[in-house]
């Protein structure tokens, strides 16, 4: 068997993940993660959001391993996305509403590998950060596995897919991918908490508004920031591993001579 | 892209980083889930975290110490990959003319 060299690969990327896995669904509070802390959200909202993550994650696994047995070549590339996400998540920033929040260096892996893979990175992320940085939780893995991991890539896959058809200029079109990866990651943060903490007087929508207020607005500059470091990071590669680029993304001739 | 294109850039994401510190030079510039911690209990009066995290960094220093590690390790890679690439570019020298569309 030519791939059997990359099982042993696959088996340890199993267990590490089936381990993950395992810790949010036996841990009786399992669920979500990143931005909402430990313990702020009503286990049964924790629950939901962690089934709501787990087949995205799961899938994400399963498309990561089966591009790493057809194409081991990509593992570098993989580990960059990763790093990325690694790096900025770290650099929290201030913004203008005088508070401090951080990227979330999901699109530069979405535009890359699509949004199932990077789910998977989000969760190791955010594994790490609850475990060891007491930055978002266990018990809101699940809620925030979703913001950051399903919900951003997705749209700003949704975003990428529209500026190619558009033949949108590459630049741009990265720059809005990473935008809209950042900005949809916090809204539907507001979102998750919004549901959980609806107000008395105008209900979950109220109440949506007042975390929007705060974990979207002081996300714009910061969401910038992101796009500008993307693009960085994304023209380099473009410049100097064209060949793999063009080949895993299948870009079209005309967006490749822009 | 040029040379000078990258320090322009990473000049703008250290303007976007410092304007807030220089338009609101008072603001307390706490962290965002802090103070959605704070709307909630304005919600919620009576709502209590039921899980406290497992392990907390003993202090701040330490946290900061962590977060450092965390971009540390990722820069490391990220230098290692692009360094890695554009050495390869060099090697190759002249040979393999690199496709029309990177001069952006």
């Amino acid at each position: 068997m030519s791939n059997f060299p990359y099982k042993r690969q696959v088996l340890k990327g199993s267990i590490f993940s089936g381990g993950a896995f395992l810790l949010v669904l036996l841990s009786p509070r399992a669920a979500g993660a990143m931005h909402i802390m430990e313990g702020f959200l009503p286990w049964g909202w924790s629950l939901f959001w962690a089934a709501v993550s787990f087949p995205f994650v799961f899938l994400g696994y399963r498309s990561l391993s089966r591009l790493l047995i057809t194409n081991p070549n990509y593992k570098m590339l993989l580990g960059l996305a990763a790093a990325f996400v690694f790096v900025v998540s770290a650099l929290k920033m201030p913004s203008v509403t005088g508070s401090c929040s951080h990227p979330t260096g999901v699109g530069l892996g979405t535009i890359l590998f699509g949004p199932l893979v990077i789910s998977l990175i989000s969760t190791i992320v955010l594994l790490f950060q609850s475990l060891l940085l007491a930055h978002g939780g266990i018990t809101t893995l699940g809620a925030n596995v979703f913001s950051m991991g399903i919900a951003g890539p997705l749209a700003a896959f949704a975003i990428f897919m529209l500026g190619r058809k558009l033949s949108l200029p590459r630049w741009l079109n990265v720059s809005l991918t990473a935008f809209m990866a950042n900005m949809v990651t916090y809204l539907v943060t507001s979102l998750q908490l919004a549901l959980a903490f609806p107000m008395e007087s105008g209900g979950w929508a109220a109440s949506f508004l007042k975390f929007a207020g705060i974990f979207a607005v002081t996300q714009i500059p910061l969401a910038l920031s992101e796009a500008i470091l993307t693009v960085i990071v994304f023209n380099f590669l473009y410049s100097y591993n064209h060949q793999e680029l063009s080949t895993l993304l299948n870009w079209p001739k005309e967006v490749q001579a822009q | 892209m040029k040379t000078s294109t990258y320090l322009l850039l990473f000049l703008a994401v250290v303007l976007l980083a410092a304007m807030p510190l220089l338009l609101t030079p008072d603001a307390p510039f706490e962290g965002a889930d802090g103070m959605a911690e704070e709307i909630i209990l304005e919600i919620n009066p009576e709502f209590e975290p039921w899980r406290e995290p497992f392990w907390e960094p003993p202090s701040g220093e330490i946290e900061s110490m962590l977060f450092a590690l965390q971009a540390a390790a990722g820069s490391l890679f990220i230098g290692y990959y692009l360094g890695r690439l554009s050495a390869r570019r060099g090697e190759r020298g002249n040979k393999a003319k690199i496709p029309a569309g990177i001069a952006h």
